[in-house]
């Protein structure tokens, strides 16, 4: 049963529990599929095949015995190698982890496996999901599965090409800076990065705590919301997720977009701007209001969004010493600052060092004001001008990448040119606002999403007006 | 050293104190216990740095912190954020420590506040609230210890960290501070200060206003006073080093060791912990710890002068003593004599629990006994100090006293049995008589002979005349 197809979580899991399809049918089909592609798109780090098959089996005895199997009900899933599964090797995509096999399971990873889905492998990252393009893993790049010589966008890449190329319908990413929604528009996936604090973080192994979220992957709004679903909630281990989010109530504002000019600024692609366009032109046909605006502080997210993250990610890759777990170095070091340096200098890629460097040197004395304290400031004004648009908007919306994929290699050289690519990203995790990417009507071959940000908590208006752009494309 | 003031002398002490009280640790739900446990038993992924692991606020720290900081009359903060401070080693799993911060944006748990000694007032500058790192242990010392083993049960157990201003001027002050601190955190019940390394202090001295000296390792508050005396002395002598240096306390040499100097202070890059939301103090919470607060040693101290009429000074020695005040107060219920047994039990057991360097609180004494004690004497059955005698052999061997003792130690007080006595020591001591006959004053040796003879039963007085009597009638 090789020829099942793995683009619709739904249609699965309708297959599976009209008894049309076994789940071990359906886990074979998929790490057939990942068997089959996966040595050009390099989309997996680990493959977990007997483990995942092991799982299928006890999952189609259960169904046969009427027992509950929960909303994923078998469904194969990817998971980003910086969230932590037990048994299973989580690597982050760099050297200094190789090896290790965490004693716990994230919360996500635990509420994929109550809601019955399975594990077939972990998927490539940027080093500690700091990059754009998954040209930054220790493990080679992921490439795009619509055009092999181009990047998967990042640093969620792989994860967004597994459900690209069909290898899976659903899977997770990490989204501190556009990591999910970044892969999603370069591979022509929908992807989610949730309100800060909706989904929990335990087990996510962070980059930048305080922009980060994990988020969901598939190849339709549907999915991507049933999802979204079964990962979210609060979670006692995770101080950051919320226990009682505020209730949303709906009102005529809800169809108000917003769509700032300074996401159409400068670098962002003309061909890329009329596809966008059209997306937006589609929510319209849906009866939705568009207005443009602007929103000046967006020219300052991007600094302010990197030298947040970098900050942080200073000192949350501090803990990678080489002492308790991931890559150690032989004995013969009686010197702990000269052991540790040596092994962070082995184990450590040329970007994540970027970070580290850049990161320390932010918060030093002396420099802590003129750089961290004025991001802060960034930040908060942000986050209140976003929160007064929405008083007026019920969502904004602009072009999640300025360009379509490039080609391997073509910005790993220049640090700065690829930190531009986020200049649309960035925003809502800075607001810790939930953001959608959903395909547009494409020009050429190479994909293009529009992303769309709503208020806190409404991830379902989210859904809603992607469902309205999703469709007006298969009319097309 | 002397209590004068050193006015050439300024010292500041930084207290680590266990919040041995809770039940589990700061931030992870393993017990805050962490004692006579297997090395690396007592952990989980949050307190060993896992990735991806994250803390979560033990509130019954902060409840426990929160006590201390207003017991010191400190400010408390009605927003409190935790800071992370960064560097590098082997005893701290993510390399970062969870901590709070005074200086620009941070929030601790509280500024201000104060400790009065005798005669001086000691400003608290700040408290707060967080996790103490790993224990790391070495074969030997550590500049010969072929290689260090790290110990992670005690990895994130919740510390309050109890900094004050540089007001104590004398090595024996920072003694006496320490102690009343350590009355005031006993009489809270949030710290078992006997426990290994539950009250910890690093010190700060500068010596006629040159570069500033930080002592680690200073394992006892008798310690604390010793090293800062070797300090005073050597400072004085040999002055600062340039630069922020930090030395070493070594106990068994009695001196303090060079460790580093630095030329400025370790940037620990400190900023906001955000897997932490600031934490918001209510008025309600501190309502709330206020009236659950204990009667602290001042106050108890105030009252002991009121109630039982003690003099300050004992007030003041029982109460810096918590299991000390409450053994005198359970006695004196049983037998209200306070002047009597204040006395015993600050001359008597105190002093025996200095000479063998032992804590008040390893007493297995009981309060009945001090009271049969003192009601025997203040009734006549024993003397005084047959009274101190037998408490002390109590408090030395941990055994009860059983009440047949008084029979046996009671003095020899009936005439007939002491007459009996006189005639046994004239006949055995002729030549005794004969001078006591000849020169009065040598009949206090004959009532020595005769106390000897009685194992010193015998009531002097009553000797005194039977021997009189009897050498009136030979002459
Ligand atoms: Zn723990």
């Amino acid at each position: 049963m090789t020829n099942i197809d793995l683009r619709s979580a739904k249609r699965l899991v309708e297959a599976i529990r009209l008894g049309e399809v076994s789940i071990v049918d359906v886990v074979e089909a998929s790490l057939n599929k990942i068997k089959e592609l996966d040595k050009d798109i390099n989309a997996f780090i680990t493959i977990n095949s007997k483990k995942a098959l092991a799982a299928a089996e006890s999952l189609d005895t259960k169904l046969k015995r009427g027992e509950k199997v929960g909303a994923l009900c078998g469904l194969p899933i990817a998971v980003k190698d910086v969230i932590s599964t037990a048994g299973l090797e989580t690597t982050c995509g760099s050297k200094i982890l190789k090896g290790y096999i965490p004693p716990y399971d994230a919360t996500v990873v635990a509420k994929l496996k109550e809601a019955g889905a399975v594990i077939v492998g972990k998927t490539n990252t940027d080093e500690f999901a700091m990059g754009s393009t998954t040209e930054f893993s220790a493990f080679g790049p992921t490439r795009n599965p619509v055009d092999k010589s181009r990047v998967a966008g990042g640093s969620s890449g792989g994860s967004g090409a597994a459900v690209a190329a069909g290898m899976v319908p659903l899977s997770l990413g990490s989204d501190t800076g556009g990591s999910i929604r970044c892969p999603a528009a370069f591979c022509g996936v929908v992807g989610l990065k949730p309100t800060y604090g909706s989904v929990s973080r335990y087990g996510l192994i962070s980059y930048a705590n305080s922009l980060e979220q994990i988020g969901p992957f598939a190849a339709n709004v549907d999915d991507c919301a049933l999802l979204f679903q079964c990962i979210s909630g609060w979670d006692p281990m995770d101080s950051t997720s919320y226990r009682n989010p505020p209730k949303v109530e709906s009102s005529k504002i809800c169809r108000r977009v917003a769509v700032p000019k300074e996401f159409f600024g400068e670098g962002v692609e003309d061909a890329v701007a009329r596809s966008v366009w059209r997306g937006i032109e589609a929510l319209k046909d849906g009866g939705y209001v568009v207005e443009e605006v602007s929103l000046s502080t967006l020219d300052y997210a991007l600094p302010a969004y990197y030298i947040i993250a970098m900050a942080e990610a200073s000192s949350n890759l501090a803990r990678f010493d080489g002492l308790r777990y991931g890559l150690s170095l032989k004995s013969g070091y009686r010197d702990w600052n000269t052991y540790f340096s040596k092994c962070r200098a082995k184990g450590f890629g040329p970007e994540v060092k970027r970070r580290i460097l850049l990161g320390t040197y932010v918060l030093s004395a002396g420099y802590y004001g003129a750089y961290y304290l004025k991001a802060q400031k960034i930040r908060n004004i942000l986050k209140t001008q976003f929160q007064q648009l929405f008083t007026k908007y019920g969502l904004i919306a602009g072009p999640t990448m300025p360009t379509t994929p490039f080609k391997i290699g073509e910005k790993i050289e220049d640090p700065l040119l690829m930190y531009m690519i986020d200049i649309n990203t960035v925003p809502p995790n800075l607001t810790g606002h939930p953001a959608i990417s959903v395909p547009v009507h494409k020009e050429g071959e190479l994909p293009v999403g529009l992303q769309i940000i709503a208020p806190y908590f409404c991830e379902e208006r989210l859904f809603q007006a992607a469902k309205i752009v999703e469709e007006s494309l298969r009319r097309q | 050293m002397d209590a004068k003031e050193d006015l050439d002398v300024k010292i500041g002490l930084e207290v680590h104190c266990h919040l041995t009280s809770l039940k589990t640790k700061l931030f992870c739900r393993c017990p805050a216990d962490y004692y006579n446990k297997e090395p690396n038993t007592n952990i989980c992924p949050v307190c060993m740095g896992l990735p991806g692991s994250l803390p979560v606020l033990n509130e019954q720290a902060v409840k426990h912190a929160l006590a201390i900081a207003l017991a010191l009359g400190s400010r408390v903060s009605q927003k409190m954020v935790f800071y992370r401070k960064n560097y590098f080693y082997p005893d701290l799993p993510k390399n970062f420590q969870i901590s709070q911060y005074d200086k620009v944006g941070g929030l601790p748990l509280a500024t201000g506040g104060q400790i009065r000694l005798k005669d001086k007032v000691v400003r608290i500058r700040r408290i707060q609230l967080e996790e103490d790192p790993a224990k790391i242990v070495y074969e030997g010392s550590i500049s010969t210890s072929p290689y260090a083993l790290v110990d992670y049960n005690r990895s994130g157990v919740a510390l309050v960290e109890i900094v004050t201003e540089p007001d104590l001027t004398t090595p024996k002050q920072a003694r006496q501070f320490l102690q009343k601190l350590r009355a005031i955190l006993e009489h809270l019940g949030v710290c078992n200060c006997d426990l290994e390394a539950a009250l910890r202090c690093d010190a700060n001295i500068s010596v006629r206003g040159g570069y500033r000296v930080e002592i680690k390792n200073i394992g006892s508050f008798k310690d604390v006073e010793k090293a800062l005396s070797f300090e005073v002395t050597r400072q004085k002598m040999l002055g600062a080093k340039r630069g922020m240096e930090t030395r070493h306390w070594d106990d068994v040499r009695g001196v303090t060791i060079s460790l580093r100097v630095k030329e400025e202070e370790q940037d620990y890059r400190y900023f906001p912990e955000a897997d932490l939301p600031p934490y918001i103090i209510t008025e309600d919470l501190i309502a709330e710890t206020l009236a659950a607060m204990p009667e602290l040693p001042d106050a108890r101290r105030d009252r002991f002068i009121k109630q039982y009429n003690l003099p300050h000074q004992a007030a003041e020695i029982l109460t810096s003593h918590k299991s000390l005040a409450d053994l005198f107060e359970k006695s004196i219920e049983k037998y209200r004599s306070p002047l009597r047994i204040a006395n015993w039990l600050i001359s008597d057991i105190l002093g025996y629990l200095n000479r063998k360097d032992l804590d008040p609180s390893t007493l297995k004494i009981a309060p009945e006994d001090i009271a049969a004690l003192a009601r025997a004497v203040d009734e006549g059955l024993i003397n005084e100090q047959t009274g101190r005698n037998l408490l002390l052999k109590a408090a030395t061997t941990g055994k009860r006293i059983e009440q047949k003792i008084f029979a046996e130690v009671s003095k020899i007080g009936d005439e007939a049995t002491i007459k009996a006595l006189v005639d046994r020591v004239f006949k055995e001591n002729e030549k005794a008589v004969k001078d006591a006959l000849k020169n009065e004053k040598a009949i206090n040796y004959l009532i020595g002979l005769v106390m000897k003879a009685s194992g010193g039963k015998t009531d002097p007085h009553i000797t005194r005349s039977v021997i009189v009597a009897k050498l009136k009638q030979l002459s």
